[in-house]
């Protein structure tokens, strides 16, 4: 008996015709796409709720909150935001990735509910233990510190969902290639999303070997397991999990500078090669959050913390190249040669897609990279551990690097997958830039302040008696820079969900055009294919980031050689 | 193009603006990776994460001995919110050891160290995780229940310093704090 064909091409397959792109898209990836992605933007919306209360209470001089419910609604922001909303985003992304580009239909719909229906269970019932006040314990929820049994139960249940969606991915993977629904290599955007679902199932694996024990012991089966056993395995579901992010990340860089500017890798074999660095050299980033515990040696901390090279952050300056280097080519080849960065003016920077990916590369190269690798310096986080620093660091890869290209993507999501034009789309322009302003300067007063030694997940810094005017001065840019990247936030928000009803219809049309770089006269589409000194442009910029990064790495041994000597 | 399949030949050796980047990060990945052994044999401040399992009870024994062998006065905190008003002074013996306890919430005892003297700092909690952070250095590390975790730590600087507690322990922990006096 023959198998049925997992082609989008096969007769009696639900599929359609995209209006704009031309590409075959699989109705039930579709739907569950569809239904991912509202869910995580629900849970982006309510962590941003918790986000406008949070700023506003460390903005010394407003202290909005009790203390009581500041701490309760730190843990709710934690969870939504770096859990629930990437989750769910990044399993839409998953499923877009193993469907249209490979020209395939997903795999299952019945595992696909079963994913989604779990995922959502157990948001509900961890959302629901927070508010109740029966898990004030942080997203980390270290032990001794012991919350109620559903807080565990709730997170075990979401990461079984993710790990049955990354099933169906891989399935579908799996099938479309058996069923030769495509033939080469997958494209890049696949390559890049299958690395971040092979990162995710390790990440998993090590959520579970720390959160079963932990629901048995709250549920009073088995003894405590040791706070420094639970910390390591713990920050190997938490640090690696934003190598997921980091992946999905680049891969929405590539599709976007694809789709809007006609960007291509300038080198395939590189660009791969660095993803599969990002798969290979991050499997103990949990070291970087151990740096300064007791029970782990020297010797330990400075091996995890750079595997003799720091592949991954090599991976990272790669993708940094390529990107923009394939914007450049793209552009010079349309005919915007004028000068060194004559193609950036021509930008086109009021298309929202556009300029949330622009600052999302900026925004996590420039400031997200350098921060991290300088706090995560074996010796430097000596200055920075716990302190608002960190925050001031992973708001700007996490929230303007990651969230805010997953913005950006949603502005061709929602018009191609939803078939739906936005509305108020002048507002959309200006989104990605309100919300970018916002997160920097949030993480700058983060990071400023925390260098004065401000804490993080304290709700009050003048109980010491020990900052500043200048700590407070610096808080107060954080209220601010909150408040704006709130307001962005919002905006986003309601935008998608007023799309999703009022947006006029696509049918068989193309979206409307948010704007892209027309080609001038002279153009010639691949003409620069083999030019390798055409990227004049980006290497200039990647050299001033380059030297940015060395001067704020060895302010940073500077200040370190300021404090007491210390073994 | 990256929506498309990849076919062969796929690839090309790194050539141009590509390799010169390729080279200078490969070269600074490097070095990032060689300061931290060279920091840890040359440079002053490195976190080894000396440590001995302990049980609070005991750690708290060693602790009530050392207060009761070495202190030196009682320290009176006027801030208006302390949550703990009053901590004996104790003064270790110089290039000895000096016990300090993290509990919800403050840090026992307050201590008093010579400058350019050498201690043995041990860092142990008796409940939750709390963060040692001196202010206003900020020097931080973790301290956990049923560790001692030990730094040998040398003041270089003289005046009044406060421990904060930077990881979250309940509801006093923004006001949980200890001192340390340098003379
Ligand atoms: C409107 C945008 C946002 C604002 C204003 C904001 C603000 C804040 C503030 C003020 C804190 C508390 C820092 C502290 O006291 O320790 C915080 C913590 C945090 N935020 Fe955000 N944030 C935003 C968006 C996001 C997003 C999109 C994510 C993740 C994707 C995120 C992840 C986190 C995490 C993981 C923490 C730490 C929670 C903890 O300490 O347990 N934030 N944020
Ligand atoms: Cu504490």
């Amino acid at each position: 008996m023959p198998t049925p064909s997992h082609s989008l091409s096969a007769p009696g397959t639900p599929g359609r015709v995209c209006g704009t792109t031309g590409l075959g898209v699989c109705l039930d990836a579709q739907r569950f796409i569809k239904l991912n992605a509202v869910a995580g933007i629900v849970f982006l919306l309510l962590g941003g709720i918790a986000a406008l209360l949070l700023a506003l209470t460390r903005w010394q001089t407003v202290h909005l909150l009790p203390v009581d419910w500041f701490y309760r609604i730190l843990t709710f922001h934690g969870i939504n935001m770096l859990i629930l909303w990437i989750l769910f985003f990044e399993i839409a992304i998953l499923y877009f990735a193993c469907t249209t580009p490979l020209n395939a239909r997903l795999f299952s719909r019945k595992i696909a509910w079963v994913s989604f229906g779990m995922m959502l269970t157990g948001a509900i019932m961890v959302d629901y233990i927070i508010i109740a006040g029966k898990a004030d314990v942080m997203m980390t929820s270290y032990l001794p510190l012991l919350a109620h049994p559903l807080f565990y139960l709730g997170i075990i249940l979401v990461a079984v969902g993710t790990l049955v969606g990354v099933f169906n991915f891989f399935a579908t993977l799996y099938v479309a290639k058996r069923d030769k629904a495509f033939t080469g290599s997958v494209p890049i955007v696949t390559f890049g999303a299958t690395a971040a679902a092979i990162i995710a199932v390790v990440t998993l694996l090590h959520g579970a070997v720390v959160m079963i024990p932990t629901f048995t012991y709250s549920m009073g089966w088995t003894p405590q397991p040791d706070p420094a056993w639970y910390r390591l395995i713990w920050w190997g579901l938490g640090h690696q999990s934003q190598q997921v992010n980091v992946c999905a990340m680049v891969s929405v860089w590539y599709l976007l500078s694809h789709i809007i500017v006609g960007a291509r890798p300038i080198n395939e074999a590189v660009c791969r090669t660095a993803f599969v660095l990002y798969i290979l050299f991050i499997n103990l980033a949990s070291a970087h959050h151990l740096l300064v515990d007791p029970g782990v040696g020297a010797t330990w901390k400075i091996w995890n913390t750079s595997y003799a090279m720091y592949l991954a952050v090599l991976a990272s300056m790669v993708h940094g190249f390529t990107v923009p280097a394939g914007v450049e080519i793209a552009m010079r080849e349309k005919g915007y040669t004028n000068g060194i960065f004559g193609w950036v003016t021509a930008l086109p920077w009021k298309n929202p897609a556009f300029s949330g990916t622009a600052l999302s590369v900026v925004i996590f190269g420039f400031l997200g990279g350098i921060t991290g690798v300088t706090l995560g310096t074996q010796q430097i986080n000596i200055i920075a551990h716990n302190t608002l620093r960190i925050p001031g660091h992973f708001h700007v890869t996490v929230v303007g690097g990651t969230t805010l290209a997953f913005m950006a993507l949603a502005y061709y999501v929602i018009p191609l997958i939803f078939q739906r034009d936005f509305i108020f789309r002048g507002v959309a322009r200006v989104q990605p830039w309100l919300f970018g302003l916002g997160i920097v300067l949030l993480s700058f007063g983060m990071s400023f302040a925390g260098s004065m030694g401000v804490s993080r997940r304290s709700w009050d810094i003048d109980a010491q008696g020990v900052y500043g005017p200048a700590a407070h001065l610096w808080l107060g840019v954080l209220g601010i820079g909150g408040v704006l990247a709130f307001v962005g936030l919002l905006v986003f928000a309601l935008l998608c969900v007023g799309t999703l009803f009022f947006g006029p219809k696509i049918e068989k049309r193309a979206m409307a055009d948010w704007g892209t770089p027309p080609a001038l006269a002279g153009s010639q589409s691949g003409s620069l294919a083999h030019d390798h000194y055409a990227t004049k442009g980006t290497i200039v910029l990647v050299l001033v980031f380059l030297a940015c990064f060395a001067v704020y790495y060895f302010a940073n041994w500077k200040a370190l050689a300021d404090v007491w000597p210390v073994r | 193009m990256s929506l498309t399949p990849l076919t062969k030949p796929w690839f090309h050796a790194p050539a141009g603006h590509e390799k010169i980047w390729l080279g200078c990060a490969v070269l600074w990945c490097f070095v990032m990776s060689l300061m931290m052994p060279y920091w840890h044999f040359r440079g002053k401040q490195n976190s080894t994460g000396e440590a001995y399992t302990v049980k609070p009870a005991d750690f708290l024994a060693r602790t009530e001995k050392f207060v009761a062998a070495n202190q030196v006065g009682t320290y009176k905190n006027t801030q208006h919110n302390a949550l703990m008003p009053e901590l004996p002074i104790v003064e270790p013996p110089a290039g000895g050891d000096a016990y300090l306890i993290g509990r919800m919430w403050h840090w026992y005892p307050a201590l008093r160290l010579r400058l350019g003297e050498t201690y043995r700092l041990h860092l142990s909690a008796l409940d939750l995780q709390h963060g040692f952070s001196l202010q206003p250095l900020n020097m931080n590390f973790q301290v956990l229940p049923g560790y001692d975790h030990v730094l040998t730590l040398t003041p270089t600087s003289k005046g009044e310093f406060t421990i904060v507690c930077n990881e979250f322990c309940g509801a006093g922990h923004h006001a949980m704090s200890g001192k340390i006096f340098v003379e």
